[in-house]
């Protein structure tokens, strides 16, 4: 269990985390989600007592992590994969690790195991690639047997079949009923591990809830129609008293209607439709939009957006300060 | 509280398994002894055409340690990067988590990078004396004449306490460049000119380097260096002192800073 109570943190007259207040629980994979810059990075090295909060505190199974005894005994982390010396060898820097506190020698062995690195163990870690050294920081993660675990951006630099490993090892960690606390900038990436999720913007704490729940909330389910008699369905929908949406490219968007009366109602009307589809808004695009108004970092683009659209639409604001790029208008059918 | 003990055993670790802890002692070693033999060499040929000032302050221990100009370069790269790679290299953060009771840190890892250096120096000094004597022929004392061994343990001394400054100014500054940018200039430009400009000189006998090494003369001002207005043993005094502010420094740095 790990909570934060108001954590803040500063860097002059810029304010990273921003009271910052939520429970980390023990069994099941919380995501902490956010966009670059969001202050998720700095609230972890708060975690671990690397950053001083300007305000406020974290207690790691209600002590504060500076007077945890052997605190690789109690919380493993993962923050970059550019953690070790690279002079030294992958198993030497986990045994001056494991000696600091008191860990047996003989774990060394038993997590470069766990994590495949034992082919390699007695190379200098300066020669891993971007994947071994996530997995050299897995394995440090892993070395006190901790109940609590803290990833920073696991998956990053890892290959597929890392990727899928690292998916289940957290999984398989939580359902032993430890507590692990997972960052990533990918809500997909999350839909697919996370039970629980934090998401942060700028600083602050923009949604503390059950993936289910976030799920349940955000995917907006739509129907798209196409017909090329566009100016006289729009009407009939009108007048039927349907909200329509226009994306451009002569697609409608309707919210609150089946496929089933949408397409029986241009059938009475003798309207020709080209598409009549159910469709699904994705995570990615629930996650954006709701952390549009506190991205740092937005790409600026004289590429034009599609034509506004009529009404309230998922991503609006992303669209806007992206310029409508790919990633912003994509959706999952 | 992190158990002392597996601290220091984790810092001994680290230290034995990286390549440049053997590199830098051993050229510290090294360039100590090969130097000053040679300068011992070159003395015992030509000392009937040193100056007169020099020959009357002639002090055969201070000439055979006379490769430590040099040789202390070495200690202060190993100084640094004992301290300067944990930042260089990230491993700083992992370490911190692993023992977030930073003076503990800190002091494990100088009292072992400082108890080797030690080692390293006494050993050094000692050969550098027993072959530097070898080779003065003539002109060459004896370890157990008057304040000789003092000066030859003073010597070891002085070797470890520069390696243990610098580790006092990596905690400070935080990066093996920077440290190593300020510091090598320092020790090899900086303080031994202006120990030579005559009005700089009252300031330059403080600095660290300066002070320290009057522990390892016999003979008062020896070889015409000048005169002090501290002895030998006053002289270490200073070396320690700047030791402590620097490794306080690097303390309150570490204490307030993020990693």
């Amino acid at each position: 269990m790990i909570e934060l109570d108001g954590l803040t943190k500063r860097f002059g007259n810029k304010v990273a985390v921003d009271r910052l207040s939520c429970r980390v629980r023990p069994g099941m994979v919380t995501g902490f989600l956010g966009p670059n810059g969001a202050g998720k990075s700095t609230t972890m090295r708060m975690m671990l007592d690397l950053d001083n909060p300007t305000s406020g505190s974290v207690r790691i199974d209600g002590k504060h992590y500076r007077d945890l005894d052997e605190p690789l005994k109690h919380i493993g982390a993962l923050l970059d994969a550019k953690s070790m010396h690279g002079g030294r060898s992958a198993y030497n820097n986990l045994l001056c690790l494991a000696q600091s506190n008191r860990i047996p020698e003989s774990r060394v062995a038993e997590v470069l195991d766990t994590v495949g690195l034992t082919a390699v163990a007695k190379k200098k870690s300066k020669g891993f690639s971007l994947g071994m050294g996530q997995r050299l920081g897995i394995a440090a993660a892993l070395l006190g047997d901790p109940q609590v675990l803290l990833f920073d951006e696991p998956v990053n630099g890892l290959d597929p079949e890392g990727i899928h490993w690292i998916r289940n090892l957290m999984k398989a960690l939580a359902a032993e009923g430890r507590t692990i606390f997972v960052s990533s900038h990918l809500m997909s990436e999350m839909a697919l591990t996370a039970d629980h999720l934090i998401v942060i913007g700028q600083g602050r704490l923009l949604a503390d809830m059950s993936m289910a729940d976030f799920i349940h909330q955000n995917s907006r389910s739509y129907v798209r129609l196409r017909s090329p008699q566009q100016e006289r369905l729009r009407d009939v929908l009108h007048e039927a008293g349907l909200i329509v949406v226009e994306t451009g490219g002569g697609i409608l968007e309707i919210d609150g209607a089946t496929t089933e009366a949408l397409g029986e109602l241009a059938a009475q009307h003798q309207i020709v439709l080209h598409e009549l589809s159910a469709q699904r808004a994705s995570l990615e695009d629930a996650f954006m939009q709701m952390t549009a108004d506190s991205v740092e970092y937005h790409a600026h683009s004289d590429h034009v957006a599609a034509p506004p659209p009529a009404g309230p639409q998922w991503g609006d604001q992303w669209n806007e300060r992206t310029g409508g790029g790919p990633a912003g208008t994509g959706r999952e059918v | 509280m992190a158990s002392v003990p597996a601290v220091l055993t984790s810092e001994w670790t680290k230290i034995r398994t990286v390549s440049s802890t053997v590199w830098t002692l051993i050229s510290a070693f090294v360039v100590t002894v090969a130097m000053g033999a040679a300068l011992c060499a070159l003395m015992n040929s030509q000392f009937d055409d040193l100056p007169p000032a020099q020959r009357a302050t002639f002090d055969p221990t201070f000439i055979s340690f006379s490769g430590m100009v040099l040789g202390q370069l070495a200690m202060v790269v190993f100084g640094v990067l004992v301290v300067g790679t944990e930042y260089s290299s990230g491993m700083i953060r992992t370490s911190l988590a692993a023992v977030p009771q930073r003076g503990s840190f800190l002091f494990s890892k100088v009292a072992v990078a400082g108890v080797l250096a030690l080692v390293v120096g006494i050993v050094t000094s000692f050969v550098a004396f027993f072959l530097g004597q070898a080779l003065l022929g003539d002109h060459r004392t004896d370890i157990g004449a008057e304040h000789v061994l003092r000066a030859v343990v003073g010597g070891g001394i002085y070797m470890g306490l520069i390696g243990i400054f610098s580790m006092g100014a990596a905690t400070m500054l935080r990066s093996s460049m920077l440290s190593l940018g300020i510091l090598m200039p320092f020790f090899f430009l900086v303080s031994q000119i202006l120990s030579a400009v005559p009005g700089a000189k009252k300031v330059a006998r403080y600095f660290p380097d300066q002070a320290g090494s009057k522990i390892m003369q016999v003979v008062p001002d020896a070889m015409n260096s000048g005169t002090a207005p501290y002895g030998p043993w006053g002289g270490l005094g200073i070396l320690l002192a700047w030791v402590a502010a620097a490794l306080l420094g690097g303390y309150l740095v570490l204490k307030k800073r993020d990693a």
